[in-house]
C-alpha cells in the first residue's frame, strides 16, 4: 500500500498546480480591477453631466432684446444666465413673432460656472455671485434639471451648451457607409475564397494578405483614405462619406475573416447533400450554406462595426477631428464622430468639459456594449444544431 | 478474365438476363500521388442491389463517388478510365454534372437532411430541376415520394416541422425520399446504416428491397450481414483493387479468392 500514500514528488506536483492556479486567479482579478476602476471612474465623473443648472428668470421678448440679446434678462442675472443661450433669443423671436412684447418667467440655462458651483466643482465665479446664487437657491429659483440639451445639441464653445447630437449623427452616417461598402464586398470575397476559389498559390497569397490587413495599424488606413478617396477621387474632406469608406477598408478584413469562419462552420454534409441532388455550386452556396452561415456573418459584421465605431486614428488624418456644432444632413457634409468628439473635449481646458467627456465616453461604451450584446444574442438565437 | 467469367457464370445460374446499367472500365484514381483505385473493371446490373464491401481505405467509397462525379469537388483528385451509364461515358466533357446527378442520386453515411422543413427537403430537388412547381403538383409529388420511402405515415401531420427534428432512421429515410424525388435511375448509398440502430437499419433494408423494383442500387457497407441480406451482387475490394465480384450467395458461401474468404470469415479487416 506504500505506493498510493502521497510522497514528495507528488506533493511538488500539487504545489506547482496550486501556484499556477493562484497566478491565473491573480491575473484575472487584476484585469477585472482595471475594468472596475475604469467604469467607476467614468461613471463617477460622467454622471453629473446628465444634469444641468437652470435658473428661473423673467425673459423680456422685446425690440431692445432683439438688438442686444443681453437685455432680455434683468441686470443681476446677466452674469449667470448662459450667454450662448441668450444669443439664440433673437432668432427665436424672429421665428415666433407672437411672443414679442411679452415677459415670461422661464427656466433657462445657467452658465457652466454656475453649474460647476452647484455640483461642487472648481469654478471661476466671484464671491458676490456665489452669494447671489446661494440666495436664488434658497428661493427655489435655481435647480439641477435633467440635461436634455446634451442629447439634442451639437458641439459648442460654451460648455453648458455642448452636446453629442452632431457626433452621434456623424457616427451613424459613417457606420451606414461602412456597412453598405464593407458588408457586400466582404461577404462576396469570403464566399469566393471559401467556396469557389481553387486552392493555389494566388489564393493563398490573397489569404495571407487579408489576414495581414487585419493587423495593420489603423492610422495607415487613414493615410490610404486620404491618398485615395480625398486626393484621387476628390471625395469631400471631413465628410461621413470619406470616413465611412476609410473605416470600410479597415472593417473589410474583419468581415472577410469572420464570414469565412462562419462558412467553414457549416458542415460539409450539407454541401454534399445539395451536390448529390444535382444542385450547382452556386445553388448549394446560396440555397443552403449561406442561410446557415448568416447568423455568424451578422455577428462578425456587428463586431466589425463596433470596432469601426470606436476608431479614431484614421479619422484624424481625413479631417473628421473637427468642431461640428450643426448636425450633418447628408453624407457629404462635414461631420465628426463620437470618439473624435471625446478626443476634442478631452483637450479642452475648461473644467466643465471634463464631465461631458466622461459622459460621452459612457454613451459610447453603452452603444458598443449593446452592439456586442446584440451580436451574442444573435449567435445564441440562431445557433443551429445538426 | 476470371472476374468476367464469374459474372457470366452468375448470370447463367440466375437464369434471368441481367441488363448491365453501369459499366466501369479500367478506372484509376489518384489523390495527389497516392493511387486509390488501380484499374477497376465492373458491370452493375439494372434494378438490382450491388454491394461494395472491404476493409476501411480499400477504395469502395471512392469508387462509389466516381459514379456521380462527387470527386470533382476534390481539387487534387485525378481520374483515368471510363464509367459508362447506359453506354454514355459520364466523364465525357459534354456531360453536365448537374444533369448527371439528377439521374444518379446519392444517400450519405450520416443522415444529412437540410435544416428546413420535411416538405422543403423533398421539394428542393424537384424545384431546382423544374420537375414540379409549387402548389398542388408539388404537394402530390411530396406525398407520393414520402409514401415510397415509407415515411408518409410517420410524418404526414408534421410536414412543416424541421427535418432535423426526426429520429436518425427517419432522417435517413427522408434523405432517401429526397433523392428519389427527382426520379433517378441509380441510387448510390454510402454506408447508409452505419449511424443507425438495428431496427432503423432493418427499415432501410426493407425499403431498399422495395426500391429495387424501380431503381438500380449500389450500397457501400461495412456490415457483411447487411451485404448478404440485401444485395444481389457483391464486390469485394482490397487496397484499391477489385478482388472478387459475383453473386452475393456465391461470394459468401464459396468465395474464389483466399483474401475474400479471409475477410468474410473475419480473419482481417
Amino acid at each position: 500500500m506504500n505506493k498510493i500514500v502521497s510522497n514528495k514528488a507528488l506533493k511538488r506536483r500539487y504545489r506547482k498546480e496550486k501556484i499556477f492556479k493562484g497566478a491565473a486567479i491573480f491575473a484575472l482579478l487584476l484585469a477585472a480591477s482595471f475594468l472596475v476602476f475604469f467604469f467607476s471612474n467614468m461613471i463617477g465623473k460622467g454622471v453629473s453631466a446628465f444634469s444641468q443648472a437652470e435658473i428661473l428668470v423673467d425673459v423680456h421678448y422685446s425690440e431692445s432684446s432683439m438688438k442686444s440679446y443681453r437685455k432680455a434678462v434683468d441686470k443681476p442675472y446677466r452674469k449667470i444666465v448662459s450667454r450662448g443661450w441668450l444669443r439664440t433669443l433673437p432668432m427665436y423671436m424672429e421665428d415666433n413673432p407672437e411672443v414679442m412684447g411679452t415677459t415670461r418667467q422661464e427656466w433657462v440655462l445657467a452658465t457652466a460656472d454656475v453649474d460647476q458651483y452647484l455640483k461642487g466643482y472648481p469654478n471661476r465665479l466671484k464671491d458676490k455671485h456665489k452669494q447671489y446664487i446661494d440666495k436664488l437657491q434658497e428661493e427655489g429659483k435655481l435647480k439641477l434639471a435633467f440635461n436634455t440639451g446634451f442629447f439634442t445639441r451639437g458641439d459648442s464653445k460654451m460648455a453648458e451648451l455642448a452636446g453629442i447630437k452632431s457626433a452621434v449623427i456623424g457616427s451613424i452616417l459613417v457606420l451606414l457607409v461602412t456597412l453598405a461598402v464593407a458588408l457586400p464586398i466582404g461577404v462576396m470575397t469570403a464566399i469566393y475564397l471559401e467556396e469557389f476559389a481553387p486552392d493555389n498559390r494566388l489564393t493563398q497569397l490573397v489569404e495571407v494578405n487579408i489576414n495581414n490587413l487585419a493587423a495593420i495599424p489603423s492610422i495607415l488606413f487613414g493615410l490610404l483614405g486620404l491618398a485615395i478617396f480625398i486626393n484621387f477621387f476628390g471625395v469631400p474632406r471631413s465628410s461621413a462619406l470619406v470616413g465611412g469608406l476609410t473605416l470600410a477598408l479597415m472593417t473589410l478584413p474583419v468581415i472577410i475573416i469572420t464570414t469565412r469562419a462562419a462558412l467553414r462552420a457549416v458542415p460539409n454534409s450539407i454541401r454534399e447533400a445539395a451536390y448529390g441532388l444535382g444542385a450547382s455550386r452556386w445553388q448549394a452556396v446560396f440555397h443552403h450554406v449561406l442561410p446557415l452561415a448568416f447568423p455568424g456573418i451578422l455577428t462578425g459584421t456587428i463586431i466589425g462595426l463596433a470596432q469601426a465605431m470606436g476608431e479614431t486614428a484614421p479619422l484624424l488624418v481625413i479631417g473628421m477631428m473637427a468642431y461640428i456644432p450643426d448636425s450633418p444632413t447628408g453624407f457629404t457634409d462635414a461631420a465628426t464622430v463620437l470618439p473624435a468628439q471625446i478626443f476634442t473635449w478631452a483637450g479642452e481646458s475648461i473644467r466643465a468639459y471634463e464631465e461631458r467627456t466622461a459622459a460621452a465616453i459612457l454613451v459610447l461604451v453603452t452603444i458598443l456594449l449593446s452592439m456586442n450584446a446584440f451580436a451574442i444574442w444573435l449567435r445564441k438565437r440562431f445557433e443551429t444544431r445538426w | 478474365m476470371l472476374l468476367q467469367f464469374g459474372y457470366a457464370n452468375d448470370l447463367k445460374q440466375g437464369g434471368n438476363m441481367n441488363k448491365s446499367k453501369i459499366s466501369i472500365h479500367e478506372l484509376k484514381l489518384w489523390y495527389d500521388k497516392n493511387q486509390a483505385l488501380h484499374g477497376i473493371d465492373l458491370q452493375i446490373a439494372e434494378k438490382k442491389i450491388t454491394s461494395f464491401i472491404g476493409p476501411s481505405g480499400c477504395g469502395k467509397s471512392t469508387l462509389l463517388r466516381c459514379l456521380n462525379r462527387m470527386n470533382d469537388h476534390i481539387s487534387n483528385c485525378r481520374i483515368e478510365g471510363k464509367v459508362l451509364i447506359d453506354n454514355q461515358d459520364i466523364y465525357d466533357p459534354n456531360v453536365d454534372v448537374v444533369q448527371l446527378r439528377s439521374h444518379i442520386g446519392m444517400v450519405f453515411q450520416k443522415p444529412n437532411p437540410f435544416p428546413k422543413s420535411i416538405y422543403e427537403n423533398v421539394a428542393y430537388a424537384p424545384r431546382i430541376h423544374g420537375i414540379a412547381s409549387s402548389g398542388d403538383d408539388m404537394d402530390e409529388l411530396v406525398e407520393n415520394v414520402l409514401k415510397k420511402a415509407s415515411l408518409w405515415k410517420e410524418v404526414k401531420d408534421k410536414l412543416h416541422q424541421p427535418g432535423t427534428a426526426l429520429s436518425g432512421g427517419q432522417q435517413q429515410r427522408l434523405c432517401i425520399a429526397r433523392t428519389i424525388a427527382v426520379k433517378p435511375e441509380v441510387i448510390l448509398m454510402d454506408e447508409p446504416c452505419s449511424a443507425l440502430d438495428p431496427i432503423a437499419s432493418a427499415k432501410i433494408e426493407e425499403l431498399m428491397d422495395e426500391l429495387k423494383k424501380e431503381y438500380t442500387i449500389i450500397i457501400v457497407t461495412h456490415s457483411m450481414q447487411q451485404a448478404a441480406r440485401v444485395s444481389d451482387f457483391t464486390a469485394f475490394f482490397y487496397m484499391g483493387n477489385l478482388v472478387e465480384f459475383g453473386n452475393t450467395g456465391n461470394i459468401f458461401t464459396k468465395p474464389q479468392q483466399q483474401q475474400t474468404e479471409d475477410y468474410i470469415t473475419g480473419r482481417f479487416g
